[in-house]
């Protein structure tokens, strides 16, 4: 029987325990095919590889090379609905939507959780991943895909949600607490734009979110995410090249 | 299952509010239900969301949980007796929260757009609609629910909008029998789960609703 949910001692708390580990009901994963449809760039591919890099999973990242005209015939065959990446092909199996592919890998591969056992931290883990999924990107975007006010405005928008995330890691190492977990994962790959919203929005994230600033020093230290995230530079550099490719400068 | 300390913060028309509710009633479990008002938000939903500021929050013994989805899995976890909502298989989970994100991003605004729209703007509007929904009923394919044999967690996210059907074909002059009948045919059969009937409010009612909120925002 898979759930072996029990009260703890504890009123109301309660642990998740070996959901997903001892079942015949489907095939734990050994010998698999792990690719990744990727794209250097993408925050959100990102968290699917520092996610597989954190379970030790070997995999295969294929660059979809030109996602603005040329999608791979396995992109769209794979994610039809959104046509996006990351796309996770485990045996051949698609999985599309970077938050749900990081959960996926989680319970999938189970040993060393992302996320936390207790219930209600899990659904606070999942939380802060759909605020982060909703809102930092777009907010991001806002600010280099815009000139004069409208960017002025934008980078406002984006330094009330570096607040909202501020006040959520409050002065733990991590968000989940200890351990770098899934709401980590889920944000980092974000930081490797940081630098091009600064430079563009003419501010520091490090005024207005110092300990978001020292959360993000403290990931970079950890191996997953080092080898994963692209070089800000690079990205920023992506970024002029793309507004003046939009027409915006 | 009697539980003394679950209280729901919500909207009666709120699609999202329906789902949490949909989701306490297949697990039996018994709540207070507040309800909220949009143009003046309570102490509570202010303290209890603060991020958000919006229905539904579930408050179990105290603590707050936000976001319908969200609020759905936790359900699930939290009574993590049958009937499970969520599939145990890895993949089939990743599947249904797929498709609960996908009816997260799409179908609210295709509702929305084509009874506040009008003209040649709700002409497009009711072609996404469409589309929007066959895309829902490939998925549902000959399957009695979303899940397969048992009513689960795809099932409680999309149903709720539902009971917007009657204002949608009302106001936008279309049929969504004809357009999707295993869609209606599948409408049908989970009205037939006391958890789905006493959770959605009559579409008659949602049409009034509709009604008076084009009126107070001057889309008629």
């Amino acid at each position: 029987m898979l759930t072996e949910c029990f009260l703890s001692p504890i009123k109301g708390t309660v642990f998740l325990q070996n959901w997903f580990c001892f079942s015949s009901e489907f095939s734990i994963p050994s010998g698999d095919k792990v690719e990744v449809l990727d794209f250097w760039a993408s925050p959100f591919c990102a968290r699917v590889k520092i996610a597989l890099e954190e379970k030790g999973v070997k995999h295969v990242d294929r660059e979809e090379h030109d996602l603005f005209g040329g999608k791979s015939e396995l992109l769209l065959k794979s994610n039809p609905i959104h046509q996006k990446v990351p796309v996770l092909l485990h045996n051949d199996r698609p999985l599309a939507e970077s938050a749900i592919i990081v959960s996926y890998i989680d319970e999938a591969w189970p040993s060393n959780p992302l996320l936390p056992a207790i219930v209600y931290d899990r659904a606070q883990a999942r939380f802060w991943a759909d605020y982060i999924d909703k809102k930092v990107f777009e907010a991001g975007r806002n600010i280099w895909a815009s000139n004069g006010e409208e960017r002025e405005v934008a980078t406002r928008d984006f330094i009330e949600v570096l607040k909202h995330l501020e006040e959520a890691l409050g002065d733990k190492d991590y968000f989940g607490g200890d351990a770098f977990g899934y709401v980590d994962i889920i944000a980092i790959p974000h930081s490797a734009w940081f630098l091009a919203y600064e430079k563009l929005g003419a501010f520091k994230v490090e005024d207005h979110a110092p300990k978001i600033s020292a959360w993000i020093k403290k990931c970079l230290q950890r191996e997953s995410v080092a080898k994963v995230l692209p070089d800000p530079e690079k990205v920023y550099q992506f970024v002029l090249y793309f507004r003046k490719m939009s027409g915006l400068d | 299952m009697a539980e003394t300390n679950v209280i729901v913060l919500d909207l009666w028309a709120s699609s999202y509010g329906m789902r949490v509710k949909i989701a306490l009633a297949e697990k039996g479990i018994s709540y207070e239900c507040r309800q909220e008002d949009f143009e003046a938000k309570s102490s509570l939903l202010l303290e209890m969301n603060p991020v958000h500021k919006m229905i539904p929050v579930l408050i179990h013994n105290g603590k707050p949980i936000c976001e319908s989805l969200n609020i759905v899995q936790y359900i699930d976890e939290a009574w993590n007796h049958k009937p499970s909502l969520l599939p145990y298989d890895p993949y089939k989970r990743s599947q249904a929260r797929f498709w609960g994100d996908y009816i997260d991003k799409n179908v609210y605004n295709a509702v929305k757009r084509v009874w506040t729209g009008k003209g040649e703007e709700q002409e497009e509007c009711k072609k996404q609609f469409i589309e929007c929904w066959k895309i829902l009923e490939d998925e549902l394919g000959d399957k009695p629910y979303f899940g397969g044999e048992e009513f689960g967690y795809v099932d409680v996210a999309l149903v709720p909008f539902t009971s917007w059907f009657y204002t949608v074909e009302t106001n936008g002059k279309l049929s969504i029998e004809e357009e999707c009948p295993k869609i209606v045919d599948w409408v049908k059969r989970c009205m037939l789960k006391e958890s789905v009937a006493k959770s959605l409010p009559h579409p008659r009612q949602i049409y009034a609703f509709a009604l008076q909120y084009k009126q107070r925002h001057g889309l008629e």
